[in-house]
């Protein structure tokens, strides 16, 4: 069978070789969106007429839950496809997500913490949303451990991924859970299926929010992915090419 | 239109009396998305940095042999 472009795809030189042209402009789109949204929503938004300005957490606080969760998805998919097609690419994006993962989660959990004194009256409740997110913060965290639990290499990325795609099915409990326990947080302000419930003023801003998070969010998997790449390559001939210097050591091995 | 909300520096550090809790949400915020950069970039250097070393120490080693041959 013909699958030699979708190795092509998963072969670390290829995504190195993209990343290094991609990453300066990605980098440059994050930044801008991310400025340009921070100080709208913390300084031009108009204030919210029930919580006034604790509200403007808000530009924090959704844009990091949403990224927490997505990059949960995309850790198990990453997780998944090493299984299947034995990727070793997928599993080094997969190892790359679970750091980032976890610190967007421990800011999800912090912003809403700040954000729960002030309107609830109390930094954690033990509901359904806060303890579900913790949850996916100990998922991630058990994905980073395992890495590190076995000396054979393909034996933590199996088990990693195993615990990744099982801890899936934490994500729809988090997404439903304002709707199917009794809750003090509010349900979810955007939703796919109609208009948001927030006026345009304020809703806009944190759209920038949400997208320059989302570019960050690629930057930091790039980077964290090309260190693993190194980490993994390191005996192959373009690396030893990419450091230059030592061109004529790996020439012996080449030929 | 969009307006400043704020009349003063001091107003928009104060938030109404919520500045702590949004300007610690802005200052973690801030100290995550810089850390996920910043992390890889110096564990980057450090991995570039090994091989080099790695590959140098086997170059060194390839030369002794054939010079003791």
């Amino acid at each position: 069978m013909n699958w030699v472009w979708f190795y092509r795809l998963g072969s670390p030189l290829w995504f190195y070789q993209t990343t290094t042209r991609w990453l300066p402009w990605l980098s440059l789109l994050a930044f801008i969106l991310l400025a340009t949204g921070l100080v709208w929503g913390l300084g031009f938004a108009p204030q919210d007429a029930k919580q006034g300005n604790s509200f403007r957490i808000i530009y924090m606080h959704v844009p990091a839950s949403f990224l927490a969760l997505a990059g949960y998805f995309l850790m198990a998919a990453a997780g998944a496809i090493g299984l299947i097609w034995k990727m070793k690419l997928s599993y080094m994006v997969m190892k790359a997500a679970a750091p980032i993962g976890a610190a967007l989660t421990f800011l999800a959990l912090f912003t809403g913490a700040v954000w729960g004194m002030p309107t609830w009256g109390s930094y954690w409740v033990w509901d359904a949303r806060i303890t579900s997110m913790l949850i996916l913060l100990f998922l991630y965290f058990g994905v980073l451990a395992l890495q590190y639990a076995f000396h054979n290499e393909e034996a933590s990325n199996k088990a990693s991924a195993v615990l990744a795609l099982v801890g899936t099915v934490n994500i729809p409990i988090i997404y439903k859970s304002v709707d199917w326990w009794y809750t003090l947080h509010q349900p979810s302000t955007i939703k796919l299926t109609s208009a948001p419930s927030m006026h345009p003023d304020m809703f806009q801003p944190l759209l920038v929010m949400i997208l320059g998070f989302y570019c960050f969010y690629v930057v930091a998997l790039c980077l964290f992915t090309r260190v693993e790449i190194l980490r993994r390559e390191r005996k192959t001939t373009w690396v030893g090419d990419l450091i230059g210097a030592s061109n004529n050591a790996v020439e012996g091995e080449k030929w | 239109m969009v307006k400043f909300q704020f009349q003063s520096i001091s107003h928009l550090l104060d938030m109404g009396g919520h500045g702590f809790y949004v300007w610690s949400a802005v200052i973690v915020t801030l100290i995550v998305i810089i850390g996920l950069i910043v992390r890889p970039l110096l564990q980057h250097r450090v991995v570039l940095n090994q091989i080099a070393q790695e590959l140098a120490r086997e170059k060194l080693r390839k030369k002794t042999n054939v010079e003791g041959n």
